[in-house]
């Protein structure tokens, strides 16, 4: 990997986000600057309340920032309106949630196919697309359970289709192995980790679970409301 | 989405129940009491419809049909000769008391109808026939009577009972719409109904008349008032004037207007709190498809289509167990119940007003929902 900014897919200069008003009011992120390169998979870790999730809001364009600025794939995400940020977000970005965050009334196909009904695409087309996803993460069999006949493995990984269903460029996951057993997490980071090899796509992991650190390419150390530093991950055979 | 929506509605079957069964229970209420009232209404001026006669003259103080104020007897002929009217006739209407040969005194409304056309007759007769009202002491009783006075095992046709120490016949039981009071209605021709009653200065209630064809009603009567000095209403103007009277000068105004407005209140608040609770527990499913890009525009469409379609059905559900238990009571008569296309139109408006309103609600908080709030 190069700090070449032209493959920055994100990148955030000076970053405060601070919640609250006068004595209540507490800076979470005090200025924080983080390049996520394309072809990687980045983990973010950090203490528990430490402002992670916070700090992948604000990538995401969910959240509003008080400073700096975040560009993602060159576009920066303030001088966009809300409607065509959200329109933004919904083409380039897919998510990954700790609580999965499916609609319980939609079978796993159509759970996938949501972001896709999402951008207009008819009805059949996005659930052709969405097993075809499903398939991939390995869940061919599984197509038309509810979310609550899945493990939670399963649904985890049902999430995964989801969030790859519209090719996003940009993969925000956040404590993805959290509510998953051991074995179970490192099938989820197998499936992401492959997401991160694609050259044109990146991957963001937010985590505390050491036992899947060697997944990522670098890990970013959020402390303190700062990123204290960066250090690239040592694996056999990576990319 | 509105596939998404439909399932996100359908698919807690138990929620979806819950909500259904909410908005049913509500509409069912206002119908069933909106028709009672309306019902109620129909009965307070029974003594109207049940007459069947386009125009009548009244005392110009009149202030409802049942509280009569007689005319002098001129006045039938003092309308007949107003320009337009096709017919006038007499009508005797008195409180009087029938004695029964087993010795009980019931209260009934004598109603004279004048002989030669007994113009203001019932239109059903479920025995007999109504014409032999013209026989000696002959008197055509209705079957709220039969009811009342003890059965038709006491009252039939062919019983003898006395009205002021006067023999009375019955030849005919006629079908009439209940009254308000559930007086019984006793018939007999005009003639012979003043000589019932006690001697009184004047005898003539009422007087009944009907514009020529062609020459609009409401200017005959604005000319018989003009020419007689009388009062005079189309059957249906009457009929609100005297419904009007009971409203102000009974409870059931304030009464059943509070009762009504209160189910319709608390019902519509229903309504729409377990829509506004239903989305409010849907808000993280909301939240999710927002970070996914959903525009703020396609989830209030989304949420407005789920409002529509449960507000829809329970509207469907609860007219329809109104109109079970409408039918149920009102079939035997012992329950006012009238459920009138405008009482069904109005609860149909207020509650996909009240649909929209807690939709609306529901997407205000939706569009200041932050989607990052998925994360937690
Ligand atoms: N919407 C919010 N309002 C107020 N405080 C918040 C909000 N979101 C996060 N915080 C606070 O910001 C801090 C960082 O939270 P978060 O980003 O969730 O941390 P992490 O994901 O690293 O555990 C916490 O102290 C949390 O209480
Ligand atoms: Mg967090």
């Amino acid at each position: 990997m190069t700090d070449n900014t032209q493959l920055a897919a994100v990148r955030a200069r000076g970053i405060v986000k601070s919640f609250g008003t006068g004595d209540t009011q507490i800076t979470v992120l005090k200025g924080i600057d983080l390049d996520i390169y394309l072809g990687e998979l980045l983990l973010l870790v950090g203490e528990s309340g430490g402002g992670k999730t916070t700090l992948l809001s604000a990538i995401a364009g969910i959240l509003d920032i008080n400073e700096g600025s975040i560009d993602v794939l060159g576009v920066p995400l303030s001088a966009l309106p809300a409607n065509k940020r959200t329109r933004f977000r919904g083409q380039t970005m897919g998510f990954i949630y700790q609580q999965f965050n499916l609609l319980p009334a939609l079978t796993a196909a159509e759970n996938v196919a949501v972001p896709l009904l999402i951008q207009k695409v008819g009805r059949a087309e996005a659930l052709r697309r969405a097993r075809v996803m499903l398939n991939r993460v390995g869940l061919g069999d599984r197509m038309d359970f509810l979310p609550k006949s899945l493990s939670g493995g399963q649904q985890q990984r049902v999430a995964i289709a989801r969030a790859l269903v519209n090719e996003p460029r940009l993969l925000i996951c956040d404590e993805p192995t959290a509510a998953l057993d051991g074995p179970n997490g490192q099938k989820i980071m197998e499936l992401l980790r492959e997401v991160g090899r694609s050259s044109d796509r990146c991957v963001i992991v937010v985590t505390h679970d050491s036992r899947i650190f060697h997944f990522g390419d670098r890990m970013a150390n959020l402390t303190d409301g700062r990123i204290t530093n960066i250090e690239r991950i040592q694996r056999e055979g990576s990319a | 989405m509105n596939y998404v929506a439909l399932k996100m509605l359908f698919g807690d079957r138990a929620k979806y129940l819950m909500l259904l069964c909410g908005l049913t229970f509500c509409v069912m209420l206002i119908v069933q009491q909106g028709s009672i009232f309306w019902g109620l209404m129909m009965w307070s001026q029974a003594n109207i419809s049940n007459l069947n006669v386009p125009i009548w003259v009244t005392d110009p103080g009149i202030a409802q049909v049942d509280e009569v104020k007689p005319l002098a007897s001129t006045a039938v002929d003092r309308v007949r000769s107003v320009d337009g009217v096709e017919w006038a006739v007499p009508l005797y209407r008195g409180v009087l008391r029938a004695r029964l040969t087993n010795g009980d005194y019931h209260q009934i409304t004598m109603t004279g109808l004048e002989s030669a056309t007994l113009i203001g007759r019932p239109a059903e007769v479920l025995e007999g026939r109504f014409e032999d009202i013209l026989q000696p002491d002959a008197v055509v009783v209705d079957q709220w009577a039969v009811e009342r006075m003890g059965g038709p095992t006491v009252v039939r046709v062919g019983t003898i009972f006395e009205l002021n120490d006067k023999l009375a016949r019955v030849v005919a039981i006629a079908k009439t719409q209940k009254s308000f009071t559930n007086i019984p209605v006793v018939y007999t021709t005009y003639e012979r109904a003043i000589r019932y009653v006690p001697h009184e200065r004047r005898s003539l209630s009422y007087v009944l008349a009907k514009a020529k064809d062609g020459i609009p009603v409401e200017d005959v009567i604005h000319r018989i008032r003009a020419e007689t000095g009388l009062g005079a209403f189309t059957e249906e103007d009457f009929g609100i004037k005297t419904y009007m009277w009971v409203l102000k000068n009974t409870g059931i105004g304030i009464n059943f207007g509070t009762t009504i407005l209160l189910g319709f209140i608390v019902g519509m608040a229903i309504a729409g709190q377990t829509f506004y609770l239903f989305t409010i527990e849907n808000l993280r499913q909301f939240g999710a498809l927002k970070a996914m890009g959903a525009s703020t525009f396609t989830l209030a469409r989304m949420i407005l289509l789920q409002a529509f379609t449960v507000g829809l059905a329970g509207y469907g559900v609860g007219i329809g167990l109104a109109t079970v238990f409408g039918y149920l009571t009102a079939s035997g008569g012992q329950l006012p119940f009238a459920e009138t296309w405008q009482l069904l139109l109005l609860v149909l408006v207020a509650l996909l007003v009240i649909c929209t309103f807690s939709a609306l609600i529901s997407i205000i908080k939706l569009a200041r929902l932050e989607p990052a709030s998925v994360f937690r």
